[in-house]
């Protein structure tokens, strides 16, 4: 078989808070291929998005490494990091935060295509558009400001964003759990759709075992800093083995219709 | 009669934004309603209108009536309210054990005594974990999870007739979330009392209201029994809500 896409093995992180020292991350591992989707899910405080944020290298670990397309992602340093940044992409919760909210959207498009040098000056408007047409975008909100978009555009631009330099891998970091009802539905479908077309992984981490069933593969979840169950999503959501998994089950909200017709 | 009844209801907040429009809603003694919508749907408008908790700048229209009170409620003693943010209702810098006694002392005029006893057997009603040692604790001391616990003690200390929670389960975890609803269910049974569960969750409002009432900008788009509005849906938005509901036995197509 060949090497998966991401590779975590023995990822170990410990903090001090309140002059008590944790382990936020207790020898987390797991992998992921081309193309797959693979869910992070836990309660708060699990250890879920301080995977993210040391995949992202905002925070370096103690123990343990990283390997994404076959290089040491923890040791890399300057250009060789920045072009491996290009392929591994992320999205948060809130874009509102994440973005300067004065900045055009066009503005916010143009900075990954200009910074990674995807496509050359002349080209930027036209790969623009198409960016914004592919998260199912009008072009007439390139001109707008971000603080002028409601939340679900916004979600939608931080996804063209992240696809605007092709990556591999995005990491969506509870990416619709703050959205409505219905906009988080289309935005798992567009989510979907893109990984079937272009062939992206998706690292989804979640607290919301409904979102990851609609588009997870794989499912691992965390507790206490620790991968506490692994497997595919059927299976784990039909017959969870660790208490924590069972505990999440048994939390999703169900309509009560749905229990007597679903065999 | 009643416990409260609402008649063409409005809210127009200062920057001409019509927030609520024409609401009639009853809701009966002991009974357990859903206000359902998405953000900008007025849900929690109504909620704030019907505990009075609106801001100056907001202007009504229509009434909201306590036929069964026979005077207006009073938020506190009649009503108690859950809202979203523990952190925010909670004040940082007063122990637990006293926020929820205060409630006792203002509204049931009881001494400070009687209401930190009163307050002790409410932090162990909602199930605190050593709630005689967590009295003493401050806000910053408790979970997210904890603190919904402490709001909601102190929501219920003075007895009210109606519980107002207003997406008091949103920012907590789905283990927490869980156990929250579960609490909130045990106690409108244990004391009788009436609950508006304000929330964007249709799933999770089914499991605890006998009736669901579904809100679209500022309207009330349909009001039905529970098992009726998800078996029979009569609205496309209805519709269109539970369609996007995603539950452990249904996917998108996506994935698995």
């Amino acid at each position: 078989m060949s090497a998966p896409l991401l590779g975590v093995e023995g990822l170990s992180k410990r903090f001090s808070r309140g002059g008590k020292n944790f382990a936020a991350l207790d020898g987390v591992g797991f992998s992921i291929a081309a193309g797959e989707t693979l869910a992070l899910v836990g309660p708060s405080g699990s250890g879920k998005s301080t995977v993210a944020r040391i995949l992202l290298r905002l925070v370096e670990a103690d123990a343990g490494s990283v390997h994404f397309q076959g290089q040491d992602l923890l040791a890399l340093r300057g250009p060789a990091l920045r072009a491996v940044r290009a392929k591994l992409q992320m999205v948060f919760q809130d874009p509102q935060a994440a973005f300067n909210p004065r900045a055009t959207v066009a503005r916010l498009l143009d900075d990954p295509l200009r910074i990674h040098g995807v496509v050359d000056r002349s080209e930027r408007p036209k790969a623009i558009a198409a960016l914004l047409a592919r998260v199912g975008l009008s072009a007439e909100l390139a001109g707008r400001a971000v603080h002028e978009i409601s939340g679900g555009q916004r979600q939608r631009v931080a996804i063209a964003r992240a696809l605007a330099t092709r990556p591999s891998l995005i990491v969506l970091d509870e990416a619709v759990s703050a959205l409505d009802v219905l906009v988080r539905a289309d935005i798992l479908r567009l989510l979907a759709e893109l990984q079937r077309e272009q062939g992206i992984a998706y690292l989804f981490i979640s607290h919301d075992l409904g979102a990851v069933r609609a588009i997870a593969h794989r499912i691992a979840i965390m507790d206490g800093g620790r991968i506490v169950e692994q497997g595919a999503a059927r299976a784990v959501i039909a017959a969870p083995v660790s208490a924590t998994g069972k505990a999440l089950v048994a939390a999703t909200p169900e309509l009560p219709v749905s229990k007597e017709t679903v065999s | 009669m009643p416990l409260l009844s609402i008649r063409g209801l409005g809210v127009r907040y200062g920057n001409n934004v019509q927030a609520l429009d024409g609401v009639d809603l009853d809701l009966g003694a002991g009974e357990r309603l859903a206000i359902i919508g998405e953000s900008g749907s007025g849900k929690s408008t109504l909620a704030r209108a019907v505990a009075a908790l609106l801001p100056p700048t907001a202007t009504l229209q229509g009434k909201v009536t306590w036929p069964e009170l026979g005077r207006v409620a009073r938020n506190g003693r009649d009503i108690g309210f859950v809202f979203q943010d523990p952190a925010s209702s909670l004040d940082p810098v007063i122990s637990v054990g006293d926020q929820v006694a205060e409630v006792a002392h203002v509204n049931l005029d009881m001494a400070w005594p009687a209401a930190r006893r009163l307050a002790g057997e409410l932090l162990d009603r909602v199930r605190l974990p050593e709630p005689a040692l967590l009295a003493s604790a401050y806000p910053h001391q408790l979970s997210g999870g904890q603190k919904q616990r402490v709001a909601i003690a102190a929501a219920i200390a003075a007895g009210p007739r109606l519980l107002i929670a207003d997406e008091a389960t949103s920012a907590l975890d789905t283990i927490v979330q869980a156990e929250i609803v579960a609490l909130i269910r045990r106690l409108v049974d244990e004391d009788g009392m009436a609950l508006l569960f304000v929330s964007h969750d249709i799933a999770l409002a089914a499991n605890l209201a006998d009736r669901i009432a579904v809100f679209r900008h500022g309207r009330m788009v349909e009001l039905a029994a529970t098992g009726d509005l998800i078996a029979a849906p009569v609205s496309d938005y209805t519709r269109a809500l539970l369609g996007a509901h995603l539950g452990l036995g249904a996917a998108l197509g996506a994935g698995a």
